[in-house]
């Protein structure tokens, strides 16, 4: 009762043929993703490169892409460029001692004891000689310079302290749209939603008004801090969304063991959330980190109280001149933000995925 | 996601009564639980009504004032001469909202495509090392935009930056006084700015990849079945079915866009160049409430970002019934 060999020949072929088959269109697609990928970032790439740049280099659109200096030659005193040079035997490294339209001297730098060379040819359509050479120094000037640690510690306060904040008034205000029924509820949850379309200009000029002429709160950091305890329709929604996967059974158990509202909420919810508290806790740091608008309006003039965004604007407004520190800030104001997300990425990415389902 | 969208059923379904009434009708487990859900629910009661409501009352009165913050005490009522200026004197406001919508269209259609294809892209069961790929695309989202445009006004340099070098390998002349100046030519500005505004499309992408991951397999299984191309299954079927989340993050877009401001202001300060064509209509509002502290002037510019922006959502919500699909409508 043994098939024919031909036909399980065929059938295996099949499947080596799908395999291969299979194996093409994933190397096709991972490469296209790496492709994009790789464009995708290249900015990164090129912003790294340039803030290791001395400042002729950072904007010579000629030189080499790492971070290079041209090589230079002392010789009697002085200091030469030094160029490759075509000869019969491949290009030589030669310092250029004296430029001529017609014949120029140089010294080959591996064998200074020959002496002055003449050279016949244009010196001008001679290529300098690079050597790889990272300016670590940007960073500590950019960091000086734009008084990074003083920024950090306002960005970082600010963050911090809203985020508590706002953690804590949106995840009362989860539980209460969660699990209690009362009047105008659903209506009420829908102004909540609504309130992410206004457009803030509307309420900005009142509320300024309000904080800076009323409560003279202008150049503090409460106009800031202060809205921001109440928490906030988008961190509000993620939460409820998450609150009302918990299983009802857990808030039942408590109540019977004589728990109150506030006792469930504390004992039974909170702990349940870890993931998403986790997610709009960073969230929050995140877009607080980001945060412009708010301390350029209420922080105009004074410079002690300025958050990182606001620092580094000013300072890409007065170094135009040094693109090599304005990168190198540039890079020290992400390094932070970057490493948490790599850190927490998982929690992170859930937590917008959260958002995203219908429930 | 469907969650904006079921906001007018739901509202309508609500009894029409008052609060009180409401209250009177209940039983006394019922309005403790009412009591407790209003006493968590009032931190965002308070903030609402101080930070929204009253200061959205507070601004369409400040709209009809002459109202300077550095000299309050000249506060004097103009009735509408803010809005009829607004409306029919000030050329800025027009022109404002034309760069707004023109550089709005091009990259709310440059970016929600991008975002679209990057999250098919990172949802293919063929990509390798898909959590790797997708925690790097997220990671330019992570770079603060001040950061971002920084690194994006010099890579767009036209003699120094890697773009242009990249796209003169390409065969393209780009580099150089006169290739492709993308932050100085009224042409290509626009383009830029979408650029810098594509580092940021990490959320759409995850939200994009949560409803795809929603589309039941058997879908797909089918269609094989019947010979449907990949092309034709991504129309017919994937496109369908998340379009409850392009809706959503339409919606986003569109509001973030209407607010354009930070990008053209740490490049050059509001100043409209090339040729005026950043002069944003939010950097406007910004000119006239701040840095001229108009600020009875600025709630009436404020307020008509407002209206513009109901226009805008309430056609996409009426026009948003005949394309989106909803899979289970009564839910």
């Amino acid at each position: 009762m043994s098939k024919p060999m031909g036909l399980e020949r065929t059938m295996s072929s099949y499947q080596m043929a799908r395999r291969r088959r299979n194996i093409l269109i994933q190397a096709g697609i991972t490469l296209l993703a790496l492709t994009v990928l790789s464009i995708y970032i290249m900015p990164l790439g090129f912003g790294v490169m340039t803030s290791l740049k001395t400042k002729d280099q950072a904007s010579d659109p000629k030189g080499p892409i790492i971070p290079s200096e041209a090589v230079q030659y002392e010789y009697e005193g002085e200091k030469y460029d030094v160029v490759y040079v075509p000869s019969d035997s491949g290009d030589q490294e030669w310092a250029l001692i004296k430029k001529s339209r017609k014949t120029s001297q140089f010294i080959d730098i591996h064998n200074p004891e020959k002496g002055i060379i003449e050279w016949e040819g244009n010196w001008r359509a001679l290529k300098p000689v690079f050597e790889t050479s990272f300016q670590w120094g940007n960073y500590r000037e950019a960091w000086d310079t734009i008084e990074f640690l003083k920024l950090l510690k306002n960005t970082f306060v600010y963050a911090f302290v809203t985020m508590v904040g706002t953690l804590i008034a949106s995840a009362f205000v989860a539980y209460g749209f969660a699990r209690f029924k009362f009047p105008f509820r659903n209506a009420l949850f829908m102004v909540m939603i609504s309130t992410i379309i206004l457009p803030p200009a509307v309420t900005l000029v009142p509320t300024y008004a309000f904080f800076v002429k009323v409560l003279n709160w202008g150049g503090t950091w409460l106009p800031l801090i202060v809205p921001q305890m109440f928490g906030n329709a988008y961190n509000v929604f993620l939460l409820r969304q998450y609150f009302m996967t918990i299983p009802r059974e857990l808030d039942d158990a408590a109540k019977i063991d004589g728990a109150g509202p506030l006792r469930t909420f504390i004992s039974v919810i909170l702990p349940q959330a870890v993931p998403a508290l986790t997610a709009v806790a960073l969230f929050h740091f995140f877009f607080a980190w980001n945060d412009f608008f708010g301390p350029l309006i209420y922080l105009a003039g004074s410079r002690d109280l300025r958050p990182i965004t606001v620092g580094l604007t000013e300072f890409n407004g007065l170094y135009r001149t040094e693109p090599q520190l304005i990168l190198a800030a540039a890079t020290i104001s992400m390094i932070l933000p970057l490493t948490i997300f790599f850190i927490a990425q998982r929690v992170f990415i859930q937590g917008i995925v959260i958002t995203g389902v219908d429930k | 996601m469907g969650i904006s969208l079921k906001w007018t059923r739901v509202a309508r379904t609500q009894p029409r009564q008052g609060l009180r009434a409401g209250l009177r009708s209940m039983s006394p487990a019922q309005r403790r639980e009412a009591r407790w859900g209003l006493i968590f629910i009032s931190p965002w009661l308070i903030g609402f009504t101080c930070f929204y409501l009253m200061p959205m009352i507070a601004s369409l009165i400040f709209s009809t004032y002459s109202f300077k913050l550095s000299a309050p005490g000249d506060a004097h009522f103009v009735g509408l001469a803010n809005w009829k200026r607004m409306l029919f004197h000030d050329s800025n406001v027009w022109e404002g909202l034309r760069v707004t919508f023109t550089f709005g269209l091009i990259s709310l259609f440059i970016g929600m495509v991008s975002a679209f294809l990057l999250a098919v892209l990172l949802n293919s069961k063929h990509l390798l090392a898909r959590n790797v790929f997708r925690t790097l695309f997220y990671a330019p989202t992570m770079v603060p935009l001040i950061a971002a445009i920084v690194i994006w006004s010099r890579v767009l340099n036209p003699q120094t930056g890697w773009i242009n070098k990249l796209i003169d390998l390409f065969g393209i002349h780009a580099v150089g006084v006169t290739g492709l100046r993308w932050l100085d030519d009224p042409k290509l500005i626009y383009f830029a700015y979408t650029f810098i505004g594509l580092w940021g499309i990490g959320n759409a992408v995850l939200i994009n990849l949560a409803g795809l991951q929603g589309v039941p397999t058997e879908l797909y299984e089918a269609a094989e079945i019947d010979g449907a191309s990949w092309l034709k299954r991504l129309w017919k079927i994937t496109i369908p079915m998340v379009s409850p989340i392009i809706f959503y993050n339409l919606i986003l877009n569109v509001v973030g866009l209407l607010q354009y401001f930070i990008v053209p202001w740490v490049l050059n300060q509001g100043s409209g160049y090339p040729e005026g064509t950043t002069r944003f209509y939010m950097v406007y509002f910004y000119k006239q409430a701040f840095t001229f502290q108009n600020m009875g002037y600025g709630a009436a510019l404020a307020w008509l970002m407002f209206i513009v922006a109901l226009i805008i959502t309430t056609v996409l919500f009426t026009t948003g019934r005949s394309w989106v699909y909803y899979s289970s409508e009564e839910r």
